[in-house]
């Protein structure tokens, strides 16, 4: 039960009320998840620190090649970023494709990578990117990969009852690169995907030079499939290589069987899909090539 | 308790709440404004949408501190004194309502909708209710409805 409910003026106040609470406070921003979470008993913290009307923080920019979003930037903003759609479009595609309108409007993408859920959408994307956060302690500010983060379902390194991420970065994606996204659920919106595939890939003279592909909600965490990802380099990008590439990540899967989302022969199965698609539509979208 | 001090459909209110409230919980129970309804209380469903500073939200799972020195509008707000609002007209012209419970959720995601894009298309009206749940009537005359509420405007505008 929450106690109080603060605002936080600045990162450094919020870190201040944090430290002396001892634990017992934690950060909030759009709370869509964490507000159920504690009427479901979830949250044990007591007083709730709204970091939502710090100034400075709601912000989607392009610095030094970096795309940078601040810990206030909503699912709705991101999705509707032009900066994000030209240079990013597989993370707009995954804010987008969040919840709701309604939901997209409070839910924060900083909030939706704390939550460590393996099906946020907005957190798969961000591996494909190799997004980093920036992490706000009483100590110093540090950059930390989002591979790094997740420590099983709903568990994340980085304790909001401690610690602020202020944050998000990633590489801008170059013309040479493509993305996909792919996403399988039972309806278009409202719903939490039975499978997410999001896809970078990098074309250059025929051949294929990089791709970063990220799955989820197949394993407590969202992963890369690493070995798919390395017979990649090098291949010329065609239907027969994506389907190989499909193969080698459907055996890096470790889906459960789900009520909710599907057996586990069946989710194996379409990670080998979605890959495939994910790759073909990255390669669609390569300019140039 | 804290003190929740807020604009809820152009008068200032201050409440004593609890700090784990539901924004949606304070605008029925201590201010009566009984119009927004409760349906899944998981934000997965919209029929508690209201406006915070123009934007739709589901109040269901905003705590209600959010709404601290900021604007609220519930459906009762969308009209002085009992006179229907254009969109709420559309509803009845279209008969977009059959239990009507939803509804409220689905005129305030309309709202939202029309004044951030006043001329929408078939397509971006479904995107606009995208995040409300119709149980009964199904979503074609809901879609009937926003559109000819988007005609309306245009024309009062017109005028």
């Amino acid at each position: 039960m929450w106690e109080s409910y603060l605002f936080a003026t600045s990162v450094e106040n919020a870190l201040e009320i944090l430290a002396a609470h001892k634990g017992k406070a934690r950060l909030i921003a759009g709370g869509t998840d964490l507000f159920l979470q504690n009427q479901h008993g979830e949250c044990p913290a007591t007083v709730m620190v709204d970091v939502m009307r710090i100034s400075g923080l709601n912000f989607i920019q392009e610095r030094d090649g970096y795309i940078v979003i601040g810990a206030q930037a909503t699912h709705a903003q991101i999705a509707a970023s032009p900066l994000i759609q030209q240079k990013a479009s597989l993370l707009g595609i995954a804010c987008g494709s969040v919840g709701g309108p309604q939901t997209r409007n409070a839910g924060t993408l900083v909030g939706n990578v704390i939550n460590a859920q393996p099906a946020a959408d907005g957190a798969v994307a961000l591996f494909a990117l190799d997004a980093e956060l920036e992490v706000a302690t009483p100590g110093g500010r540090r950059w930390e990969p989002i591979t790094r983060i997740y420590r099983g379902v709903g568990a994340c390194s980085i304790d909001a009852c401690q610690e602020m991420v202020t944050a998000i970065r990633f590489r801008a994606l170059t013309e040479a690169c493509g993305c996909g996204y792919q996403r399988l659920a039972r309806r278009k919106t409202l719903t939490l995907p039975i499978l997410v595939v999001a896809a970078a890939i990098q074309v250059e003279g025929g051949l294929l030079r990089s791709a970063r592909i990220a799955i989820g909600p197949v394993a407590p965490t969202p992963f890369r499939a690493s070995d798919a990802e390395a017979f990649l380099v090098g291949k010329p990008p065609d239907e027969s290589v994506f389907a190989q590439a499909g193969e080698l990540a459907a055996a890096n899967a470790q889906p459960r069987d789900s009520l909710l989302r599907g057996s586990r022969e069946y989710r194996t199965a379409m990670v080998a899909v979605l890959v495939r698609r994910a790759l073909t539509e990255a390669l669609s979208a390569c300019k140039g090539e | 308790m804290q003190t929740l001090t807020m604009n809820v459909n152009g008068s200032e209110v201050s409440v004593e709440i609890y700090a784990d409230e539901t924004l949606a919980d304070v605008l029925r129970d201590r201010l009566g404004l009984i119009g927004t309804k409760v349906a899944c209380g998981e934000g997965e469903c919209g029929a508690c949408t209201v406006l915070l500073d123009g934007v739709a939200v589901t109040s269901c799972i905003a705590p209600a501190m959010k709404a601290q020195g900021r604007r609220v509008t519930t459906i009762e707000g969308l009209t002085p004194d009992r006179e229907l609002h254009v969109i709420q007209q559309a509803f009845v012209d279209a008969t977009a309502s059959q239990c009507g419970y939803c509804t409220p959720g689905f005129i305030m995601a309309a709202k939202a909708l029309l004044d951030a894009n006043p001329n929408p298309t078939r397509e971006e009206i479904m995107r606009g209710i995208s995040g409300n749940l119709c149980r009964c009537t199904g979503y074609y005359q809901i879609v009937d409805a926003i559109a000819l509420a988007a005609q309306r405007l245009a024309q009062e505008d017109k005028r």
